[in-house]
């Protein structure tokens, strides 16, 4: 899977390989630029490296003063923690990182099922209003989670969707539609409409000729697609933290969070579950790197 | 095996009228040939008989049948796309096999008609390349090949010949012709090149934004264009036009020459026409039976022959000469013209003149 992904997303649209030109020449300015580059990256990996770094010191060590960088002794105690209870059964952080699975994993599927079709109707067809649609379409995104987070709250409590996964699945989905049908329609531009052409005069019906020659051709852009629409799930916290609220329904964001309150704080065990919440998302950020940039700008903004 | 007929077919693409009422009767076994500029809506008007765009108003009959509203795969034709339109993850063979498979023929019947088209096309040994390890000239001979795999009611050709380089649109002029003799079957082709039309077409139909000007054989749209507009497209170097007007036995121009009236006309006085003749039926060697007096602006040396253009007042003629002619611009010149071969066009319609008296 993993190597197949980034195989086929080398192949989809993205075409311009060229690094950027470098304006100016010269030694200085490369050790300059080297230089500024080593301090942003320090600033910005150092919370990285130091909830790493927590979660795998003993708690003796965690709240040394003064802290200590090198000089500690490594566990996998908190480790072992985030996965098993102290009584020995599975661990509440564990139910909640599955319920982050099942709930992100089902409804990315959801999103990428009724996205890609709607994004090659929109891409092939002519639609009155075709720009409004999208527009439309697009704007269901522009008001962050919080602004509508209570009248859904209402309207959850009302059907009996709240502290369901269902509840969050359907959230989710309702989220990423939007996005997968504008990502995808910048895709399914990109393939020629007379491959399918062709193929409705070979004698197959248009949405056969959509199943056989077309998809095939946007699976790494789906892949790319797919991976955002994921990451997004998985990480999303706001929706998670108002719409459940018993252990077992719970995704791990709300989770992780809760562990930090009352009186004491175990700092190791929330780093823990925080590297391990962490690596999903950048393994598949990884394997979209490629498109992490290009895929968003060249898939949704061209027209 | 098939007749192809539209009628009336109108198409717009938003402020741009793509088709404006285009009538067609495509006979069983023709190779027809839909001739226009870019833009006339000659691919729109293919397009419409395959299937592919929805009309606006019009119909389509394959075989006498209404075939309006049908679906491309049900009305069994085979089509070849400018683009090739080749699938990209597919083997040629596999490209060739397509209409078959989508029929469910067998793996026997589809082997065995993959072979023979390709023998037919000598592309045997690209069957297992994909289309990106393929040439132009190679690719355009496999999308040929997955048309000519079945035998469908027609096949239509979207300027197969455009893509490929001059040396193998020659040959793959010869190539389809001596295709269409062997097979038989409807054609319909559509072409910008005049060449191609003219060469290969039983018929031909002349299209300009999106109305039909003309239908005829290569000859016919040639030798008797219906308007000056078809008279212009159809004909290389372009037709010369003159601006005139009949006074009694002579033909006047506007630029002060006189030449006889032609004998087949009857126009009547002073109605402003124009006088159209091809370079070939021009001379500066002495033919013909009218002269022109003009100043030589120009020489074109083409190899077997020589365009030479003549001013005559503020207008250039086209002259087709001997590759041995010389001359100095500025010199004089007397133009021959041979009035029994030219045409005159009403200046304000340009439709042609009644040529009845021929």
């Amino acid at each position: 899977m993993a190597v197949s992904v980034d195989d086929a997303v080398s192949a989809g649209p993205v075409r311009d390989h060229t690094p950027p030109a470098r304006r100016f020449g010269g030694r200085g300015r490369a050790v300059l630029e080297v230089a500024l580059l080593t301090v942003l990256a320090v600033v910005m990996l150092f919370p990285v490296l130091w909830m790493v770094e927590t979660s795998i010191k003993e708690n003796r060590d965690v709240y040394a003063i003064p802290a200590k960088f090198f000089d500690f002794k490594v566990t996998v105690d908190h480790f072992k923690d985030v996965f098993v209870s102290s009584s020995g059964g599975r661990s509440g952080l564990s139910v909640s990182f599955l319920n982050s699975v099942v709930v992100a994993g089902v409804s990315t599927v959801l999103a990428t099922v009724l996205g890609v079709p709607a994004a090659w109707a929109y891409s092939r067809f002519a639609l009155k209003a075709k720009k409004d649609q999208l527009f439309f379409i697009l704007s269901t995104r522009f008001m962050p989670p919080v602004v509508v987070v209570i009248p859904i709250f209402l309207m959850y409590r009302q059907v009996g969707l709240i502290d369901t996964q269902l509840g969050l699945i359907l959230i989710y989905t309702a989220f990423n539609v939007p996005f997968t049908i504008w990502m995808m329609k910048g895709f399914v531009d990109e393939v020629p409409a007379e491959y399918e052409d062709a193929a409705m005069l070979d004698g197959y019906t248009r949405l056969q000729a959509f199943w056989k020659f077309t998809l095939p051709l946007l699976v790494p852009g789906i892949a790319a697609t797919a991976v955002f629409a994921l990451i997004f799930s998985w990480n999303e916290f706001v929706f998670a933290i108002f719409l459940t609220s018993s252990d077992d329904v719970r995704t791990a964001p709300p989770a992780i969070a809760g562990l930090i309150g009352g009186t004491t704080v175990d700092w190791g065990l929330v780093a823990a579950s925080s590297v391990v919440f962490a690596v999903p998302v950048l393994v598949f950020a990884y394997l979209v790197r490629r498109h992490l940039v290009a895929g968003v700008t060249l898939g949704a903004v061209r027209r | 095996m098939g007749t192809v007929s539209v009628h009336g077919l109108c198409k717009s693409f938003g402020e741009v009228q793509a088709l404006d009422g285009v009538t067609l009767d495509v006979p069983d076994g023709a190779f027809f040939v839909v001739l226009g500029p870019s833009g006339a809506g000659k691919t729109t008007t293919l397009r419409a008989i395959a299937g592919l765009e929805k009309l606006d108003a019009g119909s389509v009959h394959l075989d006498e049948r209404d075939a309006t509203g049908d679906t491309p795969a049900a009305r069994d034709l085979a089509m070849v796309f400018q683009s090739y339109a080749l699938y990209p993850r597919h083997t040629a063979y596999e490209n060739i096999a397509s209409p078959l498979r989508a029929r469910r023929c067998s793996s026997s019947e589809v082997a065995a008609a993959v072979e023979q088209v390709s023998s037919l096309l000598h592309i045997e040994r690209l069957l297992q390349r994909r289309p990106a390890q393929l040439s132009g000239g190679e690719m355009q001979r496999v999308a040929l090949a997955r048309a000519l795999v079945r035998r469908p009611r027609a096949f239509l050709m979207d300027e197969p010949l455009t893509n490929l380089d001059l040396k193998l649109r020659v040959e793959m002029r010869t190539e389809l012709t001596r295709i269409h003799r062997s097979l038989g079957g409807t054609f319909v082709y559509v072409t910008n090149d005049q060449v191609e039309a003219l060469s290969m077409a039983d018929q031909v139909a002349v299209l300009k934004e999106g109305k039909v000007q003309q239908v005829g054989t290569p000859t016919e749209v040639y030798e008797r264009p219906a308007n000056q507009w078809v008279a212009g497209f159809v004909g290389s170097p372009r037709i010369s036009l003159l601006a005139c007007h009949v006074e009694g036995d002579r033909l006047v121009g506007a630029e002060g020459w006189t030449l006889p009236r032609p004998r087949w006309t009857t126009v009547e006085d002073g109605r402003p026409l124009l006088l159209g003749v091809r370079a070939e039926d021009l001379s500066v060697e002495q033919r013909g039976n009218a002269s022109l007096s003009g100043e030589l602006y120009g020489l074109e040396p083409l190899g077997d022959r020589t365009v030479v253009d003549v001013r005559v007042g503020t207008k250039i003629l086209k002259v087709k000469a001997r590759p041995t002619v010389t001359g100095t611009p500025g010199e004089r010149l007397l133009v021959t013209v041979d009035l029994d071969r030219a045409h005159l066009f009403d200046a304000d319609t340009g439709l042609a003149l009644s040529e009845a008296g021929r």
